[in-house]
């Protein structure tokens, strides 16, 4: 198989047309726009391809799950911003139960922030972003080539489901370029009963999400929470790095998980015995996962380029079994492995 | 092996293109790379710059704090970087265009006149491909072989006069320094 | 005795304008502050600046300003004047930011008659963000997200905004103009302090259209965009006066 140096941004483009999607809409906003230009180049190239610049990412987002109900494989892509004004078509999605991929290459936030490279929406993302009782599945690749992986995965996840799913990378996957492979795609399963073509001679349908009646508005909401149950027993990706004979874990994803990598390595070669769990579903989020290491280790670190929002998921998956440090770098700095390394030299020692 | 260089100069020099190429040999050799631009409102004024890993193994930041080598087309990009390079690392001048001499004593610094060689061959557009050729003997990571393969697949198979522009090009970058 | 013909306003602040050359900001930019100074309204004045080439306007406007979402400036900008009448506000916005993203907000601001000024920079790409396609790009015309022309099927037409704001019934003045030359600049200046007295005399919603170039993305010199505008862009968007209702305007509110 051939590999090819590509931008994030392509890569995304790319994987995306291979795995089938011939809908795209999306509104130009640093530091994505490359995929948006991407899909504009390259959608008119293939049969059925359609792209749309919209209005803005509101209109963007009603765009996809209207071509999703017809029955195509639909993107849409934007960074932070952008993303925050999809929330309103994403809730919908859900609720219509309507597949579809939402590519969010953060920046710094909040309000306009800046383009830097930031983790600052890992809770927009993981805790449903709009109104209602739903759930989004999150998919955090940390390479270029995961990049590609991931976008066709969140194909098949997203018609396995019927649920949106988004792809959370950040403004340096997006402008980095990295070697990479594209994977023969999966062919498509999805049944054509959940498509909206026109009755023909048929009975008609129609896809909602107002359900007046609380009972049934309950029973729909139930249906959801089962599905999502599903999707976390079936669903849940990580990967453990150096783990067997670790003292201390970090806990890191996306780029932050590169750089704590490079800080691990850095550690071990002065004795320090540090390894990596990388959540690479965030929704669902390897909880069970994570608290099995707790039974032979007890000290966690969690490093992010925010305050401290995936934070919270690992105090809830520890449950105070270990002990949590946490380092954030917000606002788009991103650090370097050495200066990641000092700081979990200082917590190794303290707590050693 | 961990080998990271900033490329940089104005926009329009083709500072991007000496990146990706650069990368893309690397890949061809079978290493780790990869290669981040600069974007957004750096691009501001004019100015341009990418960063490029090779390694040996998994590279964990794209970011060069402390580059091992800086190759710099204008005056601007050696005050902009030349203090982050590490000691012992390498300064690639155009010395058509940057006279003012760097401050670091602890790098070796080799002046290549490509714009002025550029101009020699008749297309001033080529002065990138003649850094390469300094660049690509000093730094040894990848043959002079590999980098015109990689630089003829990004530049497209289409223009075999190009091709041999840049092929001269190289050639007088690649004799104008002598290797290390 | 020498004469100063040439200063800084003092609605300006010291900074060096980021744009690039050639752009049509600085000029309205620079025209909009002699404005300010030769009203004397540096005081009562808030700025609404957009997401664009012209975010970082606060960095140059010497008077109170407030950043909007992208979009949302004439929303924000109805708020604020009717939370503080005596004020003078304006929106400062581009294409995108007005005809696409921001097309409720600023067509229901005019709409409603809101008594604010919109400053409309129309220069056919979005600049900030590289030059992609925008409302007004013109048709055929290259961007990167219609790489091979702007399409009418597929793209529709570039929008006449001022000619479809003037059908509003709450606004009460309305000018495209253009700043592709110093003879150019003057009548935009006269439009802008037109629109500001508008205001000013609580008449209601002005609106200035202002052609103006974007060489960088327009991958023109800056001679050669200031012609583009006549020969290509005034063909779509001519400049003039789309509406005045000043005089009827004075008269209803002097009957009140
Ligand atoms: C919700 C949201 N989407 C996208 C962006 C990115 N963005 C910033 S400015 C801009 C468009 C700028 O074009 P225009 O309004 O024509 O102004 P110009 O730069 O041309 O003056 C875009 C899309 C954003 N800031 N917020
Ligand atoms: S990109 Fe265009 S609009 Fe933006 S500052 Fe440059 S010339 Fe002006
Ligand atoms: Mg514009």
């Amino acid at each position: 198989m051939n590999k090819v140096l590509m931008s994030g941004n392509h890569i995304i483009g790319e994987a995306a047309i291979r795995a089938g999607c011939r809908f795209y809409a999306g509104y130009p906003i640093t530091p994505q726009n490359e995929l948006t230009e991407y899909m504009a180049e390259n959608m008119r190239n293939v049969t059925g391809g359609i792209f749309i610049q919209s209005e803005s990412e509101i209109a963007a987002i009603n765009m996809i799950a209207g071509s999703s109900a017809a029955g195509l494989r639909v993107m849409t892509s934007s960074s932070s911003p952008g993303i925050s004004l999809k929330q309103e078509g994403i809730s919908s999605m859900a609720a219509c139960e309507l597949p579809g991929v939402i590519v969010n290459i953060m920046r710094g936030g909040p309000g306009l922030g800046n383009i830097r490279p930031s983790q600052g929406d890992y809770f927009q993302a993981t805790r449903g972003g709009g109104h209602g009782d739903y759930r989004t599945i999150v998919l955090a690749p940390a390479s270029c080539q995961e990049l590609a992986d991931l976008t066709m995965e969140g194909f098949d996840l997203a018609d396995k489901y019927r649920n949106p799913v988004m792809i959370l990378a950040d403004g340096m996957m997006g402008q980095m370029m990295e070697p990479v492979i594209f994977k023969k795609p999966k062919p498509r399963v999805y049944n054509e009963k959940f498509m909206l073509r026109g009755a023909g001679s048929g009975k008609s349908k129609f896809i909602h999400g107002l359900i007046l009646d609380p009972i049934d508005m309950e029973e729909h909401n139930w249906k959801l929470a089962r599905k999502y149950a599903v999707i976390s027993k079936n669903e849940t990706h990580y990967e453990e790095y150096k783990i067997d004979d670790a003292q201390m874990v970090l806990v890191a994803y996306g780029t932050a998980a590169r750089i704590a990598k490079g800080a691990i390595k850095r550690l071990r070669s002065h004795g320090m015995q540090v390894g990596l769990f990388r959540p690479i579903t965030l929704w669902p989020f390897p909880e069970l996962q994570l608290r099995d290491l707790s039974s032979k280790i007890k000290q966690f670190l969690v490093f992010e380029m925010s305050t401290g929002q995936m934070l919270d998921d690992v105090r809830l998956a520890l449950q105070g079994y270990a002990d949590i440090q946490f380092h954030g770098r917000p606002g788009g700095a991103v650090p370097t492995p050495s200066e990641l390394a000092n700081v979990i030299a200082k917590h190794y020692k303290k707590n050693d | 092996m961990l080998v990271k260089t900033i490329f940089s100069g104005f926009g329009g020099q083709g500072v991007l293109m000496m990146g990706i190429s650069f990368a893309h040999s690397g890949m061809s050799k079978g290493y780790h790379v990869t290669f981040l631009p600069a974007y957004g409102a750096e691009m501001r004024g004019g100015t341009a710059n990418c960063t490029v890993a090779i390694a040996d193994e998994e590279i964990a930041s794209p970011v060069a704090s402390e580059p091992n080598n800086l190759v710099v087309m204008n005056a601007p990009s050696l005050f902009t970087f030349q203090n982050k390079i590490t000691t012992g690392g390498s300064i690639f001048l155009n010395s058509s265009i940057v006279n003012e001499e760097p401050h670091r004593h602890d790098v070796k610094v080799f002046r290549v006149p490509c714009s002025d060689l550029a101009q020699n061959l008749g297309n001033i557009r080529v002065a990138n491909t003649i850094m390469m050729g300094a660049f690509i003997r000093v730094s040894a990571v990848v043959t002079p072989e590999i980098y015109l393969k990689s630089l003829e697949t990004i530049m497209g198979s289409r223009k075999k006069a190009l091709a041999e522009l840049n092929r001269k090009a190289f050639m007088a970058g690649f004799e104008c320094v002598n290797e290390t | 005795m020498a004469k100063t013909v040439f200063k800084r306003p003092k609605s300006l602040k010291e900074n060096v304008f980021h744009y690039c050359p050639g752009c049509g900001h600085s000029i309205v930019h620079r025209v909009i502050a002699e404005i300010i100074d030769e009203l004397d309204i540096r005081g009562i004045t808030i700025g609404v600046p957009p997401a664009g080439c012209a975010v970082l306007a606060y960095n140059y406007f010497d008077f109170d300003m407030i950043e909007a979402p992208h979009g949302r400036g004439p929303a924000m900008a109805s708020a604020i004047k009717r939370s503080l009448p005596d004020r003078v506000v304006f929106s400062y916005q581009g294409d995108g930011d007005l005809a696409a993203i921001g097309i409720a907000e600023s067509f229901h601001a005019a709409n409603r008659g809101e008594n604010i000024t919109i400053i409309f920079i129309n220069n056919a790409v979005y600049g900030m963000t590289g030059g992609q396609m925008a409302p007004t790009t013109m048709l055929e015309q290259k961007t990167t997200t219609s790489p091979a022309g702007r399409n009418k099927t597929l793209d529709g037409y570039p929008v006449k905004v001022s000619e479809i704001f003037s059908q509003l019934r709450g606004v009460t003045y309305l000018e495209r103009c253009m700043v592709n030359s110093p003879a150019n600049v003057n009548k935009t200046k006269k439009a802008i302090k037109k629109a500001f007295q508008c205001q000013i005399d609580g008449l209601g919603f002005s609106l200035i259209e202002i052609l103006s170039p974007c060489p960088t993305n327009w991958k023109m010199n800056s001679v050669n965009s200031c012609k583009w505008i006549d020969e290509v862009m005034t063909k779509e968007f001519p400049p003039g006066v789309f509406k005045d209702n000043i005089a009827e305007a004075k008269k209803a509110s002097e009957a009140e």
